[in-house]
C-alpha cells in the first residue's frame, strides 16, 4: 500500500478529470456536476495527502514512500518519492486546489467543465514535480504543467491574455530548452536521470558550472528572479483569480524547490561560486520590485511584484547555504504560498463584484465590507511579515541565515521589510479606509458563507505556522540537515584538491 | 500560572470583544474587556509584591510551548519574570485598565465601541508579550504587535484621511527603527549563536572588546549590536530623527494616547536599553550615543511644544522629551532611574492626556488652544487634576528633600544624577537637562494658562455646551493623579534609593558607578553635591513659570504679536524644525520617482524591451522580410527562434561534453 500511495495521490486529480470528461448533458447541469465533481476529487486528494504526512517519518532524512517501475528503459525509470523538503510542497498543492476549485464556484461560468478539467490536470502535474524522482519524469510533470496553465490564462483571462500566456510561454520555455539539454549531457555523463543516484554522483567542476547555468536559466524564470521576471505581473493580471492563486502559491515554488533538489546537491561547487549572482539578483529583486509595487495601480500587479521581491528572501536563504537560510528559504515558500495565494483570493472576491482591479475605483470598503477589511488585513499583515503570521517566520530565518554568509545582503535585503510595509499599508488604506463616496460601491456585499468558507482554512494556516512553525521546521529539519552535509562535505572536498594542486 | 493570567487575560479580552463583539453588543464587550483587565491589574499587583518586594519571583522561564528551532535559532513562548517585568506589568496592566474605563465615558457616542476596546485588549497583550519576552524573537513579537495595534488605534476613525496616514507614518518609522532591531538580531545571532537573554548575557563579558567584521569593516562587537538595537528603541520611543510619528499619531482617540503614546509603548526603548543593561554596560560608546541622543531629543523636543497650539500635540512633544531624560539616564548608566522617570512619566503624562481628553470632550471635539480660554469654571474638575499633573511634570518639590510630586523625585534625580557622574557627556546632559526643564515648565503652564484661564476664546454656541466629564472618566483621573503625586515619595527608596540593590536584584547591570549613587551618598552626608546644582532644577521651573504665566496671563498680546510676524526661529519651532518637509523631500518623494521609473523604464523599456516584446518584433519583422508565411500567432515565430537558440546551444553541450 505505502508504495502506491503517492502514485494514487498524484493521479487521484486525473481520475477526476477523467469522470468529468464523461459528463454530459445540458450546460447548467453539466457545469454544475463538474463543479462538485473537481471539489470531490480535490477534497479527497488532499485527505489522502494528510494520510501521507501522518505516516511520513519526519527524523529519516531520504526518501519515503518511494516506488519504482521499469519505463521508458535505459536507466529511465518510473521512480516517485518524498522527503522532508518536498512533502510539505505536496500538501501545500493538496491544500490550495480544492480552495481555488471553490474560489471559481461562481466567477467561472463559460466552458466549466473544460476549466475543473484543466485544474485537475494541472494538480496532478503539480504534485508530480514534487513527488518525481527520475529527471525525466520530473522535466515531464515540470513542462507540461505550462500546458495547463498556458490554457488557463488563455482561455478564461482578461483582456490582454493573449499577450500575457504569450510572454509567459516565451519566458518559461527559454528556460525549459536549456534544462533539456542540461538533462541529455546529464545523462550522457552519469548514465541515468535517477535523482538519487544523480544526487551521489560528483560531476566535473567546469561542467557543473554549465549545468548549473541552465537549470538557473529554468527555475529563475519559474521563480522568477529579476530580471526575468516581466512575464508574472502580466500572467497574473490576465489570469483568472484561481489561476493566480496557483500561479502564485505553487507555480513559483517550483522555481525553489529546483534550486534545493538539483543546484545545491548536484553541483555544489557551482552553487558556491554563483551565491554572490544569486545574492546580487535577490538583492536587486527585493529592493527594486518592492519600489515597482509601490507605484502599482492595479491590484493583482502590486501582489505579483511583491511575490518576486518575497521570492528575493527565498533565493538568497537557499543560497545561504547554511541552515537557517535553506530552513528560512523553504518556510518562506510555504508561508508565501498560503499568504499571497489569499492574498489574490482577496483582490478575487472584489473583483467578482466590481469588475476592476484598479485602487482607485476602490476606497472606504470597510463601511460595507467589515469581515473582508479584517480578513485582508490579516494577510496584508502576513505579507508585511508581522510576527505572529507565518510570513515573519520565513523571512526572519532566512535573513539571518543569509547574515551568516555575507552580511551585506541582510542589510539591504532587511530594507524590505520597511518597503513592503509601505506599500501594503498603503494598499490596503487606499481600498478599505477612507469614506466610501464613489456611486458604484454604494451597494457592494460582504463576503458571503461560500467566500468565508475559502478564507478560514488559510487565515487557520497563517496564524497556525506563525505561533508554532515548528510543525515546518520539525518535518523538513533531517533532509534539510543531510542535504547541507552533503554540500558542505562537497565544498570543503573541492577546497583540499585545490589546496593539494597549489 | 499567576503571571500566565496576567498576560493571557487581555489576549481573551481582545478576541471576544473583536470577533463577537456583534453578538454580546458594545456593552458586553467594554465590560469583559475591561473587567478582564482590571484582574490583571490586580494580579501584576501581586506579581510585583511577589517578586520585586518579597523577593520570591519564579527562578526560571515560564513556558508556554516551543515557538521553533532551527538549528541553534532556538525560541520558546516564555515570560522572564524578575523586577524589570513586573515595574513594567504594573504600568501597562495599570494604565490599561483606567484607560479602559475612562473609554467607556470617552467613547460613549463612538458606533465602533467593540473594535475599540478589543485593539486596546490587543495592545496590552501585545506590549505585556514584549516586557516579558524571554528571547529577542518574542520580544520582537511584542515590539512589532504593539505597533500594529497602534496602526489600528490610530487610524480608528478610517474615514479621516489624515487619520490614515498618520497611522502608516507610524507603522513605517517604526518600520525603519525595527529595521536597526532586526539587524541587530541577526548580528546577536551570529555571534552568540543564540537569541534567548540567559545565553546573551552570560557570554557578553567574554566578547567585550572584542571586533568582528560588519559591513567590511572589523567593529567593536557589543557597540555594534548595541547601536543596532538602539535604532529600534529610537523608532519605537520616537527619538530624534525617527520621531516625526508620534505628534501625527494624535490623531487617535484621546485615551490611546495617554495609553500607548505616553505611558506605555512609546516606553519600549527605554525598557529594551534596561533589558540589554548586560550589553551595554560592556559597550560604553554605545551608552554614549544613547545619552546624546537622549539629550538632544530632551532639548529638541522640548523646543517645539513651545509654540504648538494643539493641546495633544504640546503634551505629545513633551513626552518625547520625556523619553529623552530617561534616554540619557540609562546611557549615563542609571537605569534603575530611567525605569523610575518611566513609572512616573506613566502616572503624570497619562494624566495630562486624559484631562486634556476630557477638555476636548467637553469643547465637542475642539483641539486648538487658541479657541478655548477660561475654562477653569466651567471644568473645575479636570482643571484640578491637569494642575496636579502639571505640577508634577514640571517637578514641584522641596529641594534638599525628597518630598515633592512624583515628577519632582524621579526627574531631579536624573538631572542632578548627570552632572554627579562626572563626565563631559554627563555634562552635557545635565545643562541639557537643565534647559529642557525650564522649557517643561514654560510649555506645561501655557497649556495650562491657554485653556483653563484668561478670556474664552470658543464661540458662544460651543461654550454654552461645555461640560464636565461623567464619573467613569473622572474616577481613572483621580487614580492616576494620585499616583502623580505620590508615587515618587511613596517608592523612591525601591526605586533607585538605599532599598534599590535588593529591589532590583539580578534585572539590571551596572558596572562601575552611576551618577545617582553619588547623590545618594550625597544625601547621606558622604559626598557634597554643590547647592546651585540642587536647587537649579527648581529655579529653572519657577523661571518657566513665571515667564508662562507673565506672557499668557498678564500680556496675552506678546505671544500673539510674536506668532503674528513670524520671525524665523518661530517658525522654525512652529514647523517641528522641517524635519517632515526635509524626509518628504529626501526619502518619500524620491521613493515615488524611482519605483515609476523602475517600473516603465527599468521593467517596460529595458527589460521586455530587449527582452520578450523586442524578440517577438524581431522575429516577426525577419519573418515577414525573410518569407511571407504567417500564421498569426507570435509565439510560433518566437518558439522558431528558440529551437534555433536550442540547436546551437545543444551543439555547443555535445561538443563541451565530447571534449570531457
Amino acid at each position: 500500500m505505502s508504495e502506491w500511495i503517492l502514485t494514487v495521490i498524484t493521479f487521484l486529480p486525473l481520475v477526476g478529470a477523467f469522470f468529468l470528461f464523461l459528463i454530459k448533458g445540458e450546460d447548467e447541469v453539466v457545469a454544475q456536476n463538474a463543479r462538485n465533481v473537481a471539489l470531490w476529487s480535490t477534497l479527497v486528494t488532499f485527505a489522502a495527502s494528510l494520510v501521507l504526512l501522518v505516516e511520513f517519518d519526519s527524523s529519516q532524512s531520504g526518501f519515503q514512500f518511494e516506488i519504482t517501475r521499469e519505463w521508458l528503459g535505459g536507466n529511465i525509470t518510473y521512480h516517485m518519492g518524498v522527503d522532508g523538503i518536498s512533502i510539505l510542497f505536496v500538501i501545500l498543492t493538496t491544500f490550495l486546489t480544492p480552495l481555488c476549485i471553490l474560489a471559481s464556484w461562481q466567477s467561472i461560468t463559460t466552458r466549466v467543465k473544460e476549466y475543473m478539467i484543466a485544474f485537475l490536470i494541472l494538480e496532478t502535474l503539480m504534485i508530480g514535480v514534487f513527488c518525481a524522482l527520475d529527471l525525466v519524469l520530473f522535466y515531464l510533470f515540470f513542462e507540461a504543467g505550462l500546458i495547463p496553465m498556458f490554457i488557463i490564462i488563455g482561455v478564461w483571462g482578461g483582456a490582454r491574455r493573449v499577450y500575457a500566456s504569450f510572454k509567459f510561454f516565451l519566458y518559461t520555455l527559454l528556460g525549459s530548452v536549456l534544462l533539456l539539454i542540461a538533462l541529455i549531457a546529464m545523462y550522457v555523463m552519469a548514465g541515468t536521470t535517477d535523482i538519487p543516484t544523480l544526487m551521489a554522483h560528483q560531476f566535473p567542476v567546469d561542467l557543473q558550472m554549465w549545468l548549473w547555468l541552465a537549470f538557473f536559466a529554468s527555475f529563475a524564470v519559474k521563480l522568477p528572479m529579476w530580471p526575468v521576471h516581466t512575464w508574472l505581473p502580466d500572467a497574473h493580471v490576465e489570469a483568472p483569480t484561481a489561476g493566480s492563486v496557483i500561479l502564485a502559491g505553487i507555480l513559483l515554488k517550483m522555481g525553489g524547490y529546483g534550486f534545493l533538489r538539483f543546484s545545491l546537491p548536484m553541483f555544489p561547487i557551482a552553487s558556491d561560486f554563483f551565491a554572490p549572482l544569486i545574492f546580487t539578483l535577490s538583492v536587486v529583486a527585493v529592493i527594486y520590485t518592492s519600489l515597482v509595487a509601490l507605484m502599482q495601480e492595479d491590484m493583482k500587479k502590486l501582489i505579483a511584484y511583491s511575490s518576486v521581491a518575497h521570492m528575493g528572501f527565498v533565493t538568497m536563504g537557499l543560497f545561504a547555504g547554511n541552515l537557517q537560510g535553506i530552513q528560512g528559504g523553504i518556510f518562506q515558500m510555504l508561508s508565501h504560498g498560503i499568504i499571497s495565494g489569499a492574498l489574490f483570493l482577496c483582490v478575487g472576491v472584489i473583483y467578482d463584484r466590481m469588475h476592476t482591479r484598479e485602487i482607485d475605483a476602490y476606497g472606504g470598503l470597510v463601511h460595507r465590507m467589515p469581515i473582508y477589511a479584517g480578513v485582508f488585513l490579516l494577510f496584508t499583515l502576513g505579507n508585511v511579515g508581522l510576527p505572529g503570521t507565518s510570513g515573519f517566520i520565513g523571512e526572519i530565518t532566512a535573513l539571518l541565515g543569509v547574515y551568516q554568509a555575507n552580511n551585506w545582503v541582510a542589510l539591504f535585503a532587511t530594507t524590505g521589510v520597511v518597503l513592503s510595509a509601505a506599500y501594503g499599508l498603503w494598499l490596503y488604506r487606499r481600498v478599505i479606509f477612507g469614506a466610501l463616496e464613489k456611486a458604484s460601491l454604494k451597494t457592494i456585499t460582504d463576503m458571503n458563507p461560500r467566500e468565508i468558507a475559502i478564507f478560514v482554512p488559510l487565515i487557520a494556516a497563517t496564524l497556525y505556522l506563525g505561533f508554532y512553525p515548528a510543525a515546518v521546521f520539525d518535518v523538513t529539519n533531517a533532509s534539510v540537515e543531510n542535504l547541507i552535509q552533503h554540500y558542505t562535505a562537497a565544498l570543503d572536498a573541492y577546497q583540499n584538491v585545490l589546496l593539494t594542486a597549489k | 500560572m499567576l503571571y500566565k493570567l496576567i498576560v493571557l487575560l487581555p489576549v481573551i479580552g481582545a478576541l471576544i470583544g473583536g470577533l463577537l463583539g456583534r453578538w454580546i453588543g458594545h456593552r458586553g464587550a467594554e465590560i469583559i474587556t475591561s473587567s478582564l483587565l482590571v484582574l490583571s491589574a490586580i494580579l501584576s499587583c501581586v506579581a510585583f509584591y511577589q517578586v520585586a518586594i518579597a523577593g520570591q519571583g519564579p527562578e526560571e522561564a515560564i513556558t508556554f510551548f516551543r515557538w521553533f528551532d532551527v538549528g541553534a535559532f532556538e525560541a520558546d513562548w516564555a515570560l522572564r519574570i524578575d523586577t524589570l517585568t513586573v515595574v513594567m506589568m504594573v504600568v501597562v496592566t495599570g494604565v490599561s485598565s483606567l484607560v479602559h474605563i475612562y473609554s467607556i465615558g470617552y467613547m460613549s457616542h463612538d458606533p465602533h465601541r467593540a473594535r475599540f476596546f478589543s485593539y486596546l485588549s490587543l495592545f496590552t497583550f501585545a506590549m505585556l508579550a514584549l516586557v516579558t519576552a524571554d528571547n529577542l524573537l518574542q520580544m520582537f513579537f511584542g515590539w512589532e504587535g504593539v505597533g500594529l495595534a497602534s496602526y489600528l488605534l490610530i487610524g480608528f476613525w478610517y474615514k479621516k484621511p489624515s487619520a490614515n496616514a498618520a497611522a502608516i507614518k507610524a507603522f513605517l518609522v517604526n518600520r525603519v527603527g525595527d529595521f536597526g532591531f532586526a539587524i541587530g538580531i541577526m548580528a546577536i545571532f551570529f555571534v552568540f549563536d543564540a537569541v534567548d537573554f540567559d545565553t546573551i548575557f552570560a557570554k557578553a563579558p567574554e566578547l567585550a572588546g572584542t571586533n568582528f567584521l560588519f559591513l567590511g569593516q572589523s567593529v567593536d562587537v557589543l557597540t555594534t549590536i548595541c547601536l543596532l538595537l538602539f535604532v529600534g528603541a529610537m523608532g519605537k520611543s520616537a527619538q530624534i530623527f525617527l520621531h516625526t510619528w508620534l505628534p501625527d499619531a494624535m490623531e487617535g482617540p484621546t485615551p490611546v494616547s495617554a495609553l500607548i503614546h505616553a505611558a506605555t509603548m512609546v516606553t519600549a526603548g527605554v525598557f529594551l536599553v534596561c533589558r540589554m543593561s548586560y550589553l551595554f554596560e560592556y559597550a560604553p560608546d554605545a551608552l554614549y550615543v544613547v545619552t546624546l541622543v537622549g539629550a538632544v531629543t530632551a532639548f529638541f523636543a522640548a523646543s517645539v511644544a513651545l509654540v504648538q497650539n494643539d493641546i495633544k500635540r504640546v503634551i505629545a512633544y513633551s513626552t518625547c522629551s520625556q523619553l529623552g531624560y530617561m534616554f540619557f539616564a540609562a546611557g549615563l548608566g542609571a537605569y534603575d532611574a530611567a525605569m523610575f522617570h518611566l513609572f512616573t512619566h506613566a502616572f503624570f503624562k497619562a494624566l495630562l492626556f486624559l484631562c486634556a481628553g476630557s477638555v476636548i470632550h467637553g469643547m465637542s471635539d475642539e483641539q486648538d488652544m487658541r479657541n478655548m480660554g477660561g475654562l477653569f469654571k466651567y471644568l473645575p474638575w479636570t482643571g484640578m487634576l491637569m494642575i496636579i499633573g502639571t505640577l508634577s511634570i514640571t517637578g514641584v518639590g522641596i529641594p534638599h528633600t525628597l518630598i515633592g510630586f512624583s515628577g519632582f523625585v524621579s526627574k531631579d534625580a536624573i538631572i542632578e544624577g548627570a552632572y554627579a557622574v562626572g563626565t563631559p557627556i554627563g555634562g552635557f546632559a545635565f545643562w541639557i537637562g537643565l534647559i529642557a526643564a525650564a522649557m517643561t515648565a514654560f510649555y506645561s503652564w501655557r497649556l495650562i494658562f491657554m485653556t483653563f484661564f484668561g478670556r474664552p476664546r470658543a464661540p458662544i454656541d460651543i461654550m454654552s455646551h461645555v461640560h464636565e466629564s461623567p464619573a467613569t472618566m473622572m474616577i481613572p483621573l483621580l487614580v492616576l493623579a494620585f499616583g502623580a503625586i505620590f508615587a515618587g515619595i511613596a517608592l523612591q527608596s525601591l526605586f533607585i534609593g538605599s532599598a534599590s540593590e535588593g529591589f532590583w536584584g539580578d534585572a539590571l547591570l551596572v558596572l562601575g558607578s552611576t551618577g545617582h549613587e553619588v547623590v545618594e551618598a550625597a544625601e547621606q552626608g558622604a559626598h557634597d553635591l554643590p547647592n546651585w546644582v540642587v536647587l537649579g532644577p527648581f529655579v529653572v521651573m519657577l523661571l518657566g513659570l513665571t515667564w508662562a504665566a507673565y506672557w499668557y496671563l498678564k500680556r496675552p498680546d506678546i505671544p500673539e504679536r510674536i506668532a503674528a510676524n513670524r520671525g524665523l526661529l518661530y517658525l522654525f519651532l512652529l514647523n517641528k524644525w522641517y524635519f517632515d518637509e526635509i524626509y518628504d523631500f529626501l526619502f518619500v518623494r524620491p521613493a515615488k520617482r524611482l519605483g515609476r521609473f523602475l517600473w516603465k523604464r527599468g521593467d517596460g523599456w529595458l527589460i521586455d524591451g530587449f527582452g520578450p516584446d523586442g524578440v517577438a518584433a524581431l522575429v516577426l519583422g525577419t519573418t515577414r522580410r525573410a518569407i511571407k508565411l504567417q500564421t498569426g500567432y507570435i509565439y510560433h515565430y518566437a518558439f522558431a527562434m528558440l529551437i534555433g537558440v536550442a540547436a546551437a546551444a545543444t551543439y555547443l553541450y555535445v561538443k563541451a561534453v565530447g571534449a570531457l
